[in-house]
Order: C-alpha cells, then structure tokens, then sequence
C-alpha cells in the first residue's frame, strides 16, 4: 500500500514539475493560464494523495455540483437526447416499427422529388412562413408603439392583446371556424348583406387556395400579443434622449421611427423574426383543428411538413420516411438558427 | 408688426396641441380596432354557450344574449363527454409537470450559474444545441422508445416527455446568473452546505423566474395537443384538449355545447394567466431581450 502510494506521489511529482517547466518556457498567455489551472489540479491531487486523503476536494466538489444536475440531466438525456440520435439514424433506414430494421442510405430522401403530398407540405409551409412572419412582425410592432405611449388602461389593452396567446388553441379555433363558417357565419353574412358579395362567391375560408390565407390570419391574431410584449421590452431600451434630441431638430413622428425607433430596434426585430420563423415552420394544430375537418385529415391545399411526419409515422408506419421528413424540417430550421448566429457574431465584432 | 410676431409661437402651439390630439384620436381607434378584433371571438364564444344550436347563427337580429339562456349547455357538456375526467387528467398532468420542471430546472440551473465543475461546458452545451432543435423532428424515435418502455398510451408518458426542458434550465440559469456571487461566497464561509444555500437563498430570491417558468409551463402542458394525440389512446386517459377536439368532432353541430366545452377549458388558464399576469409579461420580455 504504501509503495503504491509512494510511487504515486513521485508520479504526479514529475509531472507537477513538467508542467511547471512549461509553465516557465510558455509565452502566449493564455495557454499559460491554461497550464497553471492544470499544475494546480495536479498539485491539488498531490496533497489528497499525501494526506490519505480518498476524495479530493476537487472531486467532492464536482459530485456535488453533479448531484444538482442529474435529477434534469438524466430525464433530458433519456427523452431528448437520445430520441435526436436516434432520429438522425432512423432517416437512413428503412422501419415499420416492428420488423427487421434495414439501412437504405438516401433512398428516403430520394423519395421527396416524387411525392407530390411532400411538395405540397415543403410548399404551404413556406408560403405560411412568409406570409404569417412578416405580418405578425408588423403588426406586433405597430401595437408595440401604440401601447408604448402614455394612454388610459394601458394595462387591460396589453393583457387583451395578449389573452389569445395563451387560450388553449382547441377553443379558439372552435370560434374561429363558427365565425368564419361559409354559410352560417357571421364574417360571410356581414360580406353578404353589407358588402352585397353574392351568395356564391362568398368566401370559403377552410378550403381551396383560401385555407393558406385564413391560417395566416388565424396565426397573427394568436400570437402578436406575444411578440409585442417582446417589441415592448425593446422599445422601453430606447433612451428618450434620442427622441427630445428628434424634436429638436424638428423631426415628426415618422421621422423619428424611421430613424430612431426602427434602427434601435434592430436586435429586437432580428430576434422577433428567427423566433417567428421557427415557431411557423413547426406548425400543426392550427392547421389540423382549422382546416381537418371532423377526422382532423389535411388535403393537400392545407398540409404541412409537420402533419406529414406525423401521417408517415403513425398512419403508414413508415417510420424512416418520416424521420427523413423531419430532418427536412430540421434543416429548415438550423438555417434560420445558423443566420441568427452569424447575425449576433457580426453585431458583437 | 410685433402683434403679428407674437402670433407665430403662439400658432405654432396651437398647431401642435391640434396635431397631439389627432395622434391620439388616431391611436384610441387603432387600439379599439385591435381591442374588438381580440375580444370579440370570446364574447361570441361566451354568448354562444348559452344558446341553442338554432339560435347560434341567427343574425337578424343578432342578440348577446338570448331570451331564454340556455345555462343546461354547460351541465350536458359534463355527461355528453367524460369531460370531468379530461379535466382531472389535465390538471394532473399540468401539476406534476410543472412542479417536476421548476423543481429539476431550478436545481441543475443553480449548478450551472454557481458552482464550478468538471465538463460543466460540455453539459452545458449538451443542453444549448438542442434548444433550437424542434420537439417535431425527434417526436417519432421518442415515442417508439417510449413505448419499448412500456410507457405507451400512460400518463407517465406525457410527464416524462415535458418535465425536462433545456428552456427551464435556461430561464433559470440566465436569473441565477444575475443574483451576485457573494451572496453565496458569504453563505459558504458561514459553512453552509451547496443544498441549504439552494434551498435558503437562491430558491426565495427566484420567485420572479419561478412564476415566470410556472406560467410557460402550465400554459404550454395545458394546450398541448400535439404530444396527447400521439400517446394517449384511451378515452379515459385523454387530455381537455384532446377530448374538446375528439367531441367537435364527433358533434360539429351541437354549436351550443362546444363552446360550453370550450369556455370550460379556458377557465383554468384565464385564473392562472390573471394571478401570475405581471410575471409572465415580464418573463417573456426577458427571454426576449437576452435572445
């Protein structure tokens, strides 16, 4: 016991000493700082191993710390992390989820070019992408202003903007298909009694090219409150010097958001977008509880990338053209992530 | 010639009073508009409960209330459908995740903003890349490992797969972050141990972050429709947002009923977004700013 000891001692002795040698001989500071953080490690082991001790300080420290961890690490870990992996590999292969597994490289992906179900997915996805981010960022960004001002019961109109976004989407979609029902509804008799539109050319907004549109408006009126708190956050940043320096120099109201409001802004805007992006890509309650019907079945005027994973899995059990799907969506998504990064890269630099 | 001096400031403030009161006048009607446009589907939903399937849709004359309101709408919709047991298995689910999210996050959080350790960068990153990873592109090989578990069609399932979010662990972290560090430095001299200074100090002071979490979490489990659909089969064991969709869809013409369901399915949600309102607004404009 004691040689071992012993020999330990004059182990980490040597190499104490070795990292002091190079300690001296470093010249670039940081990697210096990074060799002392090594010595003392070591020097801190030797002591442990001197005093008999068993568990260094070090380490104690460390389980602790681990301990504080784990309850959330290990669930994260089982649940999330290793359902990613395995996400990456089911989309090279081939799985009904009860047989033989088999790899099939990119047959998957060769797959999309001819599926005329996928393209309409890809397709309305980014058409609902384009249209619901930048209106939703207007609009948002126009109420953000608005409630920004001194104005009576500033707080009820922020708490109403708000209370659609955390209605559960079940019942507001109910309304919203009563209200915009296209016989019985009351945005198509207001269109045909005060607008005079004939009965026949009334609006069909759960169906053909105007389902799109209707989700996109369903889409802004849910989640603007939202991303006006966020706008609201940005433009209390705004110093109010800029804006007596505005009037100042005689600047009138659109002047001073062109060129005080909206460049400040700019972060705050950037973030709203990614975030909007993002959160549109994965949509799919809004468009099944919309536009599904009673069996909650998309057509293919209103189907999206998130719906036909979902189909793939566990209508078709084709569990490898599924996953191979979602890594389309995956993609969609770290492009939009990897703009944000370089963006925020670029504003620190 | 110096009246008419005189006069020009005093034209010009009178101008620009003129032009405030336009700009509020213009700012008054944009927020009515927009106030309307928010409102006015719940108050439909609200009149429409209390009508008959007939009188949902009449619109001349349309009334808020009708003559004789149909309040049995909101004691049918509880036998048409086991809508207690929806709730039941709703406010389970929402309570044991929350309390699971805030509980676990708060605590890995404190590790990560105090303590120093071994691979705390490469933990931490474990957790960073999947932030922006969606929930959509692993939720098949999630729920066929899940069922290999046996967890299929259960409860437990649903609790595994939301108590254990990267955001929580962000949230807090990012407002642990902002407590400053002699605060524990101090209670470590003092010779408190790693869990008591969690426990005493760090937990109390997070009540903000806490509240704001609460809400994220109790409003996201609560309207979650996605993640039920996929693993609660049974009847007996679906969620309020699962069984309204279930039963619009199997009754789409009992109008009256569904939004009875619906406005039921609101309340729990109306009360905990009212108590924790403040938090949650300042919450939201936090994760915003920090990005």
């Amino acid at each position: 016991m004691d040689e071992k000891k012993a020999a330990l001692v004059q182990e980490l002795e040597t190499e104490a000493a070795e990292l002091m040698r190079q300690i001296r001989a470093e010249t670039d500071i940081q990697k210096k700082k990074k060799l002392i953080v090594k010595r003392d490690s070591v020097q801190r082991k030797l002591t442990a191993v001197r005093n008999n001790r068993r568990i260094s300080r070090e380490t104690k420290r460390d389980l602790v710390a681990y301990s504080f961890i784990a309850p959330n690490f290990i669930g994260f870990a089982v649940f999330t992390l290793v359902p990613i992996v395995f996400a990456f590999v089911l989309a090279f292969m081939n799985w009904d989820g009860s047989n033989a597994i088999s790899f099939v490289g990119l047959e998957n992906f060769k797959r999309m070019p001819q599926d005329t179900f996928f393209l309409a997915a890809f397709k309305n996805t980014i058409l609902y992408v384009l249209g619901t981010v930048p209106l939703t960022m207007i609009v948002s960004l126009a109420l953000a202003i608005v409630l920004n001002q001194k104005i009576r019961a500033r707080g009820f109109f922020r708490t109403v903007a708000f209370f659609p976004y955390v209605a559960s989407l079940a019942a507001i979609t109910a309304v919203w298909s009563m209200i915009f029902h296209p016989s019985k509804g009351p945005v198509n008799y207001i269109l045909y009694s005060l607008f005079k539109v004939p009965q026949d050319q009334l609006p069909k907004w759960f169906s053909g090219g105007l389902v799109l549109f209707t989700l996109v408006l369903f889409s802004v009126w849910k989640y603007m409150g939202y991303y006006m708190v966020i706008y609201l956050a940005g433009l209390q940043g705004i110093s109010a010097e800029l804006y007596e320096a505005g009037s100042l120099d005689g600047a009138n109201t659109w002047q001073k958001f062109r060129y005080i409001t909206w460049p400040q802004l700019r972060s705050t805007t950037f973030f709203v977008v990614v975030m909007l992006t993002i959160n549109c890509f994965k949509v799919y309650d809004i468009a099944v509880m919309l536009a599904g019907g009673g069996d909650g079945k998309l057509s293919t005027s209103a189907t999206v990338l998130v719906y036909y994973i979902y189909q793939n899995a566990f209508n078709y059990w084709d569990l490898g053209y599924s996953s191979a799907i979602a890594m389309v969506l995956f993609i969609l998504v770290l492009i939009v992530t990897l703009i944000q990064f370089r963006y925020e890269k670029k504003l620190e630099a | 010639m110096s009246s008419a001096k005189a006069d020009t400031p005093n034209q010009k403030f009178r101008s620009k009073r003129r032009n405030q009161i336009i700009g509020k006048i213009v700012i008054y009607a944009i927020l009515l508009v927009i106030t309307i446009c928010m409102i006015l589907p719940f108050l439909w939903m609200l009149s429409a409960s209390i009508k008959s399937n007939r009188e949902v849709f009449v619109m001349d004359p349309f009334v808020w209330i009708p003559k004789q309101p149909k309040w049995d709408n909101y004691i049918k919709i509880w036998t048409k459908i086991p809508l207690l047991k929806f709730v039941q298995n709703t406010v389970i689910l929402t309570i044991v995740v929350t309390f699971l999210q805030l509980l676990t996050s708060s605590f890995a959080a404190y590790s990560f903003a105090k303590l120093e350790f071994k691979h705390k960068n490469a933990l931490f990153l474990a957790y960073i890349a999947t932030i922006a990873m969606p929930w959509q592109v692993y939720m098949v090989p999630q729920f066929i490992m899940m069922r290999s578990m046996g967890l299929n069609d259960k409860l437990l399932a649903m609790i595994c797969l939301q108590a254990f979010s990267a955001f929580g662990v962000f949230l807090m972290k990012q407002f642990y972050e902002g407590i400053p560090n002699d605060l524990c430095e101090a209670a470590r001299i003092d010779g408190m141990s790693e869990y008591r200074i969690y426990a005493k100090i760090m937990l109390p002071l997070s009540k903000p972050a806490l509240s704001t979490l609460t809400i994220f979490t109790f409003v996201n489990t609560w309207n979650d429709y996605l993640g039920p659909l996929i693993y609660l089969r049974t009847e007996t064991k679906k969620t309020i947002q699962l069984g309204l969709k279930m039963f619009i869809g199997q009754y789409s013409a009992e109008y009256g009923l569904i939004m009875a369901g619906s406005v039921v399915s609101l309340i729990p949600v109306i009360i905990v977004f009212l108590c924790l309102q403040k938090y949650f607004v300042e919450g939201v404009a936090s994760t915003g700013l920090k990005g």
